[in-house]
């Protein structure tokens, strides 16, 4: 049988010292073999599947029957435990896409390009979901579904950029013009982290400052924040799986193709030896 | 409670779309993992060993 990667041959994360014989790539490199990938990701995948649901669960139940309402919103805070993750999430996913940039334009370790594929879309989605729980929560606040705010406008913007990059990696024939094409975009989109960040510092906007700092004490009381971090942390689980499903799914689906190619390629020169 | 249909679908929102996600990726991941042991003896092997680690026959 064929011994290909599940890679291709001219992806294959090898290295060679200046003497010729391969030598032990940098831990990284070691999680670049598809079979140890997949070994530990089917190891994780169902923990963190079941304590990414029951948290999230929990927080989320937490949140909407037994947390206080606010005092100035009522009940509409509620729509907290949903926006809030979704929002931390939409921004630290595209954060994994421009670490996984580096990877790739740095260091070319081939999970990142699959990584980077399979993060894009999960991201989109949690950015459609805190665009859309920000448009229910505004219109009972505020009056007005959207506004063209400061924090509004640059996650709408962080939307196109997953959107762009999902796009880009599917533009080209050659996959790797297509990878190094995202990656590139990730890189110079990750601009808009901080300014979403401190986008509520810099300009006058409707939307709240930040409630919850590494530097200060929260401003959210007990009883309403300890729901929201478990619902953060649920979500946050969640989305982990969710894409290591997705990139075991791609890698597996990379593996089929390239040793089906390999048999295509096999049987072909099979062939013209024959007709030779 | 107040404002009861803009909160029961915010936790719509939040709960049906990862919800699908995450079944699609499971549906999409259980497809390859049946395409590669059809084809992959290494793969094929890999499961025979988990099986027998497991100590059943599995489905």
């Amino acid at each position: 049988m064929e011994n290909v990667s599940a890679f291709g041959p001219s992806e294959r994360p090898t290295r060679q010292t200046p003497a010729g014989p391969k030598r032990r790539g940098p831990n990284l490199h070691r999680f670049a073999n598809p079979g140890r990938f997949l070994r530990l990701s089917g190891a994780i995948l169902p923990w963190l599947t079941v304590i990414g649901i029951a948290v999230t669960a929990f927080g989320l139940t937490w949140g909407l029957f037994f947390s206080p309402p606010d005092w100035q919103q009522g009940d509409t805070v509620r729509i907290m435990y949903v926006h809030v993750p979704a929002a931390w999430l939409a921004s630290a996913g595209y954060f994994s896409l421009a670490v996984c940039a580096v990877l790739s334009l740095v260091w070319r370790h081939p999970l990142a390009d699959l990584a980077a594929q399979e993060i894009g879309p999960v991201g989109a989605v949690f950015t459609a979901i805190c665009l859309a729980t920000g448009s229910l929560w505004g219109k009972p606040m505020w009056g007005a579904w959207w506004v063209w705010d400061a924090r509004l406008t640059s996650v709408l913007v962080l939307f196109f950029l997953y959107l762009g990059q999902i796009a880009l990696i599917r533009a080209f024939d050659d996959p790797q013009r297509g990878y190094r094409a995202a990656a590139i975009l990730a890189l110079i989109g990750s601009v808009n982290l901080p300014i979403i960040k401190f986008s509520v510092d810099w300009w006058n906007t409707l939307h709240q400052p930040a409630s919850i700092t590494l530097t200060g004490a929260p401003t959210i009381a007990p009883a309403i924040l300890w729901p929201l971090l478990y619902s953060a942390i649920g979500y946050t689980l969640v989305f982990a799986a969710i894409v290591l499903a997705r990139l075991r799914a791609a890698v597996m689906e990379r593996r089929v193709r390239t040793l089906l190619l390999a048999r295509a390629d096999h049987a072909a020169s099979g062939a013209g030896a024959v007709a030779a | 409670m107040t404002h009861l249909p803009y909160i029961a679908a915010s936790y719509a929102i939040g709960i049906v779309l990862p919800s699908g996600f995450g079944i699609a990726a499971w549906l999409r991941a259980s497809a390859a993992r049946r395409r590669l042991l059809a084809i992959d003896p290494r793969a094929q092997a890999r499961e025979a060993a988990r099986r027998g680690r497991d100590g059943g026959d599995g489905p």
